[in-house]
């Protein structure tokens, strides 16, 4: 496969999934702000935008319907949800061979739909129905991909694009809320902190699966472990790292043997220090500072990542 | 409603359709179609005007959402738009086809010998059958090319003519496209719409297949590979997603299953050309490229381009790889040397050309010259390097202050214009207003030249959509049309 296409591949699905992000958390967010006091909107918002990664030219101006607009409608706000999806079809564009006709139908539909969806301006409403038509949209091209796209290579390339993606995104969510509300892990969260507790658990869509394993019994020490090391949800970050690292190895096999050793280290041990790891130990240390180190592990595979596949220096390739 | 109803020139689905001077595609005569076109008028007068608005809704969609756009250019929101296209098919029958595809063959094969002689004896120069200036001073003329040998002599491997129908009702060519002629995906993704709404037609009106193109192309490339390689790795060269037809490029790479690069992609190595994969280097033997000569290569010809591969033309002198079309073709399809097609086909093949060309005046000639600037007013002028319909007079539809513009330019540079008479290209009936209105169109076949020449039956019918326009350039109001070539 050309190393072009990887690329885009990876970035494609990296920014649907961020799409669906975006779109969840404002959604979750929309509606929390119903029941609350303005005072406390602002730390609501302050921490939106942190999730987002504090996207440029966009200062919490305290209208929280505005910000909302922007993060959602600005296609010149390269964080907004309008921005990611036209972003995640410009690379699909430019592999428009590599992938099936119906993902492209799907991807290209969704991209039509944000673009000409056009907000009422005198009208103050949630945009919930567009923000779950975007969920709805990524869910529906995620389908499509894995029931109509070979599962090869550039398979393998989405899924690694889909779970970077969304472990980092856990990870900086669970950073911000443990950074706001955890207080002593014996001592039972107030109704408001509560309530944000759900809130994360609802960003994630963890909060069913939550309650299966947990019942509803809300703790923020088992929000943590459930979102951090569940083996088997979705969102986990567990659960992410494993299918990365899986994808990996399997383009791993494609591509020879001698190449890539330092990925498959850099990978294996983010994925065993996971699958090992205890969540009494981890809240006993400094919390903040252990998913900092996540997301640098994540940062180091990606770069890895670019190097044995994307960028490579021609005189190596030659000489190998 | 009948055939007998629509008949009727008052009828009023052709309450506009008026009948001049240019041949009608559609009717014999006011209110009396052609036989073979019969049936189609019969299934379209029978379906209500909701319905066929309907049926046209749903194939924009299916448009839009494939994605099969083009670009416009120097707008910044809706830059994507679909290429319009009109319901009606325009048919051709059987006896016609055959002349098109003994002329194009006929055509095609005398310009590759051209392209080979002229590049190397010249011989056609030394007798003076073409003058050298005219192939000298082209502009797409590459020295680079001079004694170059190119697998199986095929300077020219794809080929999209321009032929229109005279109001005699003869195809006579209006312009060979021998660079990087595009359109093709139209031609073949218009089939798979109109298979789609229109089904039971096709299976009335008996249409020959057009959807063996892509393993034609394919095995085309295949048979221009250089030597020593059996299983060459084929790619297609498109300058990126911001060319208007990159969908084209994307489109016929998947349909071929081949990889499609862009400049970035590759890379040169020891005159060996390879593409960047995620396992290594791989190497590459055979290029459809559909990046312009100029852009290909910033060594050896525009040093700006960034579009290009940087060594690519040494490993393509040192036969290292393919390229079709090759480097320098452009000449052979210059709008003055095209004055020269039937002489070139008269010299290599000994016959007379099967189709003929429009009646051409050179302007570097003081005759003709003379007599052009004298009738600017009856007369299209052409600039001959250019395409797309750009840098066109055509006299009667101009003010006299465009004459006086091309007057000028006409004196300051004789060489770069030549000019034909007006000619009134066939009318075919399009849907527009829920009524049949009568439209300009022209056909562009696509012919393939390897191991064999192959011509896919059909091409693209363009429309000038406006209303009374000669030009049909989909980048100046441009639509196209389904082609039918029917089997009897």
């Amino acid at each position: 496969m050309l190393s072009r296409v990887a690329d885009n591949l990876y970035w494609m699905s990296r920014y649907l999934e961020r799409s669906e992000h975006a779109a969840r958390l404002l959604d979750v967010n929309l509606n929390l702000m119903l029941d609350e006091s303005t005072s406390s909107a602002d730390r609501r918002w302050r921490r939106v935008l942190a999730a987002l990664g504090n996207p440029p030219n966009l200062a919490w101006s305290g209208d929280a319907y505005q910000v909302a607009q922007i993060l959602t409608f600005d296609p010149g706000n390269r964080s907004s949800i309008t921005a990611c999806v036209a972003a995640a079809r410009e690379n699909a564009r430019q592999v428009r061979e590599e992938i099936s006709s119906e993902q492209w139908q799907r991807l290209n539909h969704l991209f039509h739909q944000v673009t000409r969806h056009k907000p009422n301006e005198t009208d103050d409403v949630l945009p919930s129905d567009f923000l779950l038509a975007v969920i709805e949209g990524v869910h529906l091209i995620q389908g499509v991909t894995d029931s109509t796209m070979s599962h090869g290579e550039g398979w393998h390339f989405i899924q690694v694009g889909r779970y970077m993606e969304r472990a980092c995104a856990t990870v900086t969510l669970l950073g911000l809320y443990h950074r706001e509300f955890w207080g002593h892990p014996d001592q039972t969260p107030e109704a408001s902190e509560y309530l944000e507790w759900i809130g994360l658990l609802r960003s994630c869509t963890a909060f069913e699966a939550y309650c299966k394993v947990y019942t509803a019994d809300i703790s923020p020490d088992r929000i943590i472990e459930f979102l951090l090391l569940n083996p088997e949800f979705p969102h986990s970050v567990r659960y992410s790292i494993d299918h990365l690292q899986r994808a990996l190895e399997a383009i791993h096999g494609e591509g020879g043997k001698r190449r890539g050793a330092q990925l498959t280290r850099l990978a294996g041990r983010l994925q065993a220090s996971l699958s090992f790891g205890q969540i009494s130990e981890i809240l006993s240390q400094d919390v903040g500072a252990y998913l900092q180190d996540i997301l640098r592990q994540c940062r180091d595979i990606h770069e890895t990542i670019y190097e044995l596949y994307v960028n490579y220096a021609i005189q190596t390739a030659l000489a190998g | 409603m009948g055939l007998a109803e629509i008949s009727r020139f008052d009828h009023p689905v052709l309450h506009n359709y008026l009948v001049d001077d240019a041949y009608d595609e559609t009717f014999e005569s006011p209110g009396k179609p052609r036989p073979h076109y019969a049936p189609l008028l019969e299934t379209f007068s029978s379906l209500p005007a909701d319905e066929i608005r309907r049926r046209k809704h749903s194939a924009d969609l299916a448009f839009l959402n494939q994605g099969i756009t083009f670009t416009v250019y120097g707008r910044d929101e809706g830059t994507e738009r679909i290429f319009p296209y009109d319901l009606l098919p325009r048919l051709i029958t059987s006896a016609e086809w055959n002349r098109i595809e003994r002329g194009l063959t006929q055509r095609i094969t005398a310009l590759n010998l051209f392209l080979r002689d002229i590049y190397h004896e010249g011989r056609i120069l030394s007798d003076g059958t073409v003058p050298r200036e005219i192939v000298y001073s082209c502009k797409h003329f590459r020295r680079q090319m001079r004694g170059l040998q190119v697998p199986r002599n095929v300077y020219v491997a794809v080929v999209g003519s321009d032929l229109i129908r005279v109001s005699s009702g003869e195809f006579v060519v209006l312009e060979d496209n021998l660079r990087v002629p595009s359109g093709v995906s139209y031609m073949l993704t218009n089939r798979r719409v109109m298979k789609r709404i229109f089904p039971n037609l096709f299976r009335r009106q008996g249409v020959r297949p057009i959807e063996h193109y892509t393993q034609a192309l394919l095995s085309t490339l295949r048979s221009l590979s250089p030597e020593g390689r059996p299983e060459p790795t084929i790619v297609l060269l498109s300058p990126g997603v911001f060319n208007s037809a990159y969908f084209e490029h994307a489109y016929l790479a998947r349909q071929m299953g081949i990889e499609l690069v862009e400049g970035r992609d590759l890379v040169t190595h020891d005159n060996v050309v390879y593409m960047r994969t995620t396992t290594g280097l791989r190497r590459v033997d055979v290029i459809y490229r559909r990046v312009d000569d100029d852009f290909i290569d910033p060594l050896a010809f525009r040093s700006d381009s960034v579009l290009g591969v940087s060594g690519l033309f040494n490993a393509y002198r040192a036969g290292n790889v393919t390229l079709a079309n090759a480097f320098g073709t452009g000449v052979a399809d210059d709008k003055a040397l095209y004055a020269y097609v039937p002489k070139i086909i008269k010299y290599y093949l000994d016959e007379d050309p099967i189709l003929n060309n429009v009646e051409t005046y050179l302007l570097n000639d003081s005759a003709q010259r003379n007599h052009v600037l004298q009738n600017l007013d009856k007369l299209v002028v052409k600039a001959v390097g250019e395409s797309g319909g750009y840098g066109m007079l055509i006299g009667p539809h101009s003010t006299s202050a465009e004459r006086q513009e091309f007057y000028d330019r006409i004196v300051a540079d004789p060489r770069n214009y030549i000019a034909q008479p007006t000619i009134t290209f066939s009318r075919a009936p399009c849907f527009i207003d829920d009524t049949l209105q009568p439209r300009h169109v022209d056909l562009r076949p696509y012919v393939l030249f390897g191991d064999k020449v192959t011509i896919v039956p059909g091409g693209l019918t363009r429309v000038a959509l406006r209303r009374g326009s000669l030009v049909v350039n989909s980048s100046q109001g441009g639509g196209s049309k389904d082609t039918w070539v029917l089997n009897q």
